[in-house]
């Protein structure tokens, strides 16, 4: 269980895994995400599930390699590997409900685990715009898995080297312009981004759900680490969502929270680096002792 | 017992009581009555035949002793360690009317502790009987069930959501009060029993109960997966970064080992003055995994006094001895917070008892201008937990208004075969509870699936097997579940 049957980089931050657990492939639904343990002293972290294959028995993890365990994992996992461990599928599934036209929007790590909602829509008979955003065009990826199912599709770049020269918002912006007529906006992406596009769409008045990403232990509800405010009420991100209504999320609360641990992600990623920066050394010495 | 010294063991996270020696347990055993109707036995929730064990120590009959305390108690243990005794065997001792207690507790344990150390074990003969059941959840309800099914010849599979087994008694329970050899030992014994344990599933999620029942192949089904879900009192200041659940604390120090971090990856910002909400077992646990993480000062916060307090009596000792400052009557109104949204006090109000309440315990009722503050960095809420919602959100089971699962007093749930106990039923309890119910559904399953109550007999080794029990040949008709310890080897 748990072997990683195939693997892809979309860029040096992004990669893919492909992971066998056929089980959970036959689980999965959109909006739902794993928690993974890399190796036996690894930390718990959550992962949308950005795929699934039933026929295959495989579900796809889009990562990017940010902190000391992702950055770790790009080094490490590799095709035939195995992880420690593989848990989920968590969370309550998206609504996809009988919309006749929606937009999803995905920015920076919320790009991937916006694709199994966004072709749920489309396979629900919804108009289905999809909104994409990357730094530059270098590191767009699955625009071709996207095109399938998208009735529109919109790429922004940071830089305007691809498509729309601006944020996820300019194409949310342009989308909302051109229809009158969107039942309901998806956005998932870092928080930031995703606070960006409830502004963008609560003057209108227009239903937009986010998908939260906080800081979690166990994901079943145990731990209440992921804990937001909705509404001004408490919800567990694990077991009452991930999915919520983007104009009620206290944003600045969960991003606040998603500090919570960033010196000791700061010494777990120096001391890694670190250890990375003796072995290359000392690969080094070996090579050149050879060659004497 | 001999326990570590407070100053020395605040410093380390092994074993604070050390258990009896050899000649302290049967110095203690025989203290023991042997009643004729002994009152300690209906006071245990499963039901140990406490004097019969205690005799075989007194007769230095060890293994024996073990082969009795086997049959009805598959983690001594453990429940040695964590089983509130002073209100259960304890509390109804003939001796103590006149002096201490006989320690049961202590001695149960010894005995736990010296099979683990022997890799003593019980394997009765189990025939078979085609019943397949499935546990949801590894801690101490599903564990006691799963025993009692496979012993009489179910093939049992042990759902755990967490990469390791054990529940509650991993994640929660502290190494220096339970060490993880204790469980691992005791786990063990129920995969010699044939029972087969699956990590890393949740149950509700990979596949449902109804899913289990209908497509997986189980004829029954027990839910024991405890209560989940940490409250907190929505007071202002809990969303700020400092404050978590004891849950939270646990487990990652307990399961995750963050008190190696950067050895091991799972960070915990521990605070150098903790105060913890509650004062239960958990408020007891997280107040002394802090002390030894180093924390300077640690509050205790609960708004009775100590003689309400639900810890047992023991461990608000020792916390005690450790240098817990208690602040009994005393409520938290507010957490404190400064500009980058990091706790740093906690404003109280101080309380008094009024009129008993529902529960039977004195209300307390806040004092007007008694507020006061402290510094602290961070806060830690042990006030209990509510009911875990994922078998809800995933099965037609009935839950009841607080969101447990609605179990008849067989522990039969709204869906037939499907049986709950433990935490997810009764709301925050003990392990021993817990490990009763896990009996108790036991039964009802056996029931249920029309399986004959059968006696398992254990031949003590020190008894010199004869090939016969009571004078009857073990592969005689009416005893063809009885086989000798050497037939199996």
């Amino acid at each position: 269980m748990f072997e990683i049957t195939a693997r892809e980089d979309f860029s040096d931050v992004t990669y893919l895994l492909e992971v066998e657990h056929p089980m959970l492939a036959k689980a999965a639904r959109p909006g739902q995400f794993v928690v993974v343990i890399s190796h036996e002293h690894g930390e718990r972290i959550p992962l949308t599930i950005a795929d699934f294959d039933r026929d295959k028995g495989t579900i796809t993890l889009v990562i990017q390699a940010v902190g000391k365990t992702t950055l770790e994992m790009q080094q490490t996992c590799k095709v035939g590997s195995r992880l420690y461990s593989v848990v989920g599928p968590m969370g309550v599934p998206t609504e996809i409900g009988q919309y006749k036209k929606v937009v999803c929007v995905g920015g920076g790590l919320g790009v991937a685990p916006v694709f199994p909602q966004l072709r749920a829509f489309k396979e629900s008979g919804a108009y289905v715009i999809g909104v994409v955003g990357f730094r530059n065009k270098d590191l767009l990826f699955w625009q071709d898995k996207f095109e399938k199912y998208c009735d529109e599709f919109i790429v922004c770049t940071d830089d305007g080297s691809y498509g729309i020269h601006g944020l996820v918002t300019a194409g949310l912006e342009k989308a909302i312009e051109e229809h009158s007529d969107i039942e309901q906006v998806l956005a998932i992406g870092p928080p930031i981004m995703m606070k960006a596009c409830a502004e963008t769409t609560r003057p209108r008045g227009l239903k937009t759900v986010v998908s939260l990403n906080p800081i979690m232990v166990d994901g079943t509800g145990m731990c209440g680490g992921c804990r937001v405010s909705v509404d001004g009420k408490m919800k567990f991100g694990c077991v009452d969502g991930p999915d919520f209504d983007a104009h009620k999320v206290d944003f600045d609360e969960l991003l606040l929270r998603l500090s919570r641990f960033v010196p000791k992600e700061k010494q777990a990623l120096e001391k890694w680096q670190k250890e990375c920066r003796i072995q290359q050394q000392a690969g080094q010495l070996i090579d050149q002792q050879k060659t004497h | 017992m001999a326990e570590q010294d407070p100053k020395v063991r605040v410093g380390n996270f092994s074993e604070v009581a050390l258990g009896y020696t050899e000649k302290e347990a049967a110095l203690e055993a025989e203290r023991c009555l042997m009643c004729a109707d002994p009152t300690c036995i209906s006071g245990c929730p499963v039901e140990i035949d406490i004097p019969g064990f205690i005799q075989a120590i007194c007769d230095k009959d060890i293994r024996g002793a073990y082969d009795i305390m086997m049959k009805d108690n598959l983690l001594p243990a453990i429940c040695g360690r964590v089983c509130p005794q002073e209100v259960q065997c304890e509390a109804v001792c003939t001796v103590a009317d006149t002096l201490e207690p006989v320690a049961v507790g202590r001695l149960e344990r010894w005995l736990g502790d010296v099979a683990v150390k022997e890799g003593w074990t019980n394997l009765p003969y189990i025939e078979p009987n085609g019943f397949k059941v499935g546990m949801i959840g590894s801690g101490p309800a599903s564990i006691t069930c799963a025993a009692d099914m496979a012993k009489a010849g179910c093939d049992v599979t042990v759902y755990e959501a967490f990469h390791v087994p054990g529940g509650v008694l991993r994640y929660g329970i502290p190494e220096f009060r339970l060490p993880n050899y204790v469980i691992d030992s005791e786990i063990q014994n129920l995969t010699r029993l044939g029972v087969k344990i699956e990590c890393n599933t949740l149950v509700g999620r990979l596949f449902t109960i109804e899913q289990m029942l209908d497509e997986l192949g189980f004829d029954a089904v027990f839910i024991g997966t405890g209560a989940g879900y940490p409250s907190f009192m929505r007071i202002p200041g809990e969303s700020l970064n400092g404050v978590m659940s004891a849950n939270e604390l646990l487990t990652r120090v307990n399961l995750m080992r963050a008190g190696d971090f950067p050895e091991y990856d799972t960070p915990l910002n521990l605070g150098k003055k903790v105060a913890v909400i509650g004062s239960g077992n958990t408020a007891m646990d997280a107040m002394r995994v802090s002390l030894r993480l180093g924390a300077e000062k640690v509050y205790c916060v609960y708004r009775r006094t100590r003689a309400e307090s639900p810890a047992r009596a023991e461990e608000v000792h020792h916390a005690e001895e450790e240098g817990v400052e208690f602040h009994w009557l005393t409520a938290p109104v507010e957490i404190l917070g400064d500009d980058d949204g990091n706790v740093v006090g906690m404003r109280n109000i101080r309380m008094e008892l009024g009129e008993p309440d529902d529960s039977g315990r004195r209300r307390p009722v806040p004092i007007e201008g008694s507020e006061y503050e402290f510094e602290a960095d961070m806060i830690v809420y042990a006030i209990g937990t509510n009911a875990n919602p994922i078998i809800g959100q995933t099965s037609k089971i009935k839950l009841n208004k607080w969101g447990y699962i609605d179990a008849d007093e067989n522990l039969a749930t709204s869906i037939a075969g499907v049986y709950a106990g433990g935490d997810i039923v009764t709301g925050g309890a003990t392990v021993i509870l817990a490990m009763g119910a896990g009996r108790k559904a036991a039964r009802s399953m056996k029931a249920y699936l029309g399986i004959t109550e059968t006696e398992t007999v254990y031949q003590a080794e020190t008894k010199k097997p004869d090939g016969k029990l009571f004078g009857i040949d073990a592969g005689q008709k009416n005893f063809s579940r009885v086989r000798l310890a050497q037939a199996q080897v």
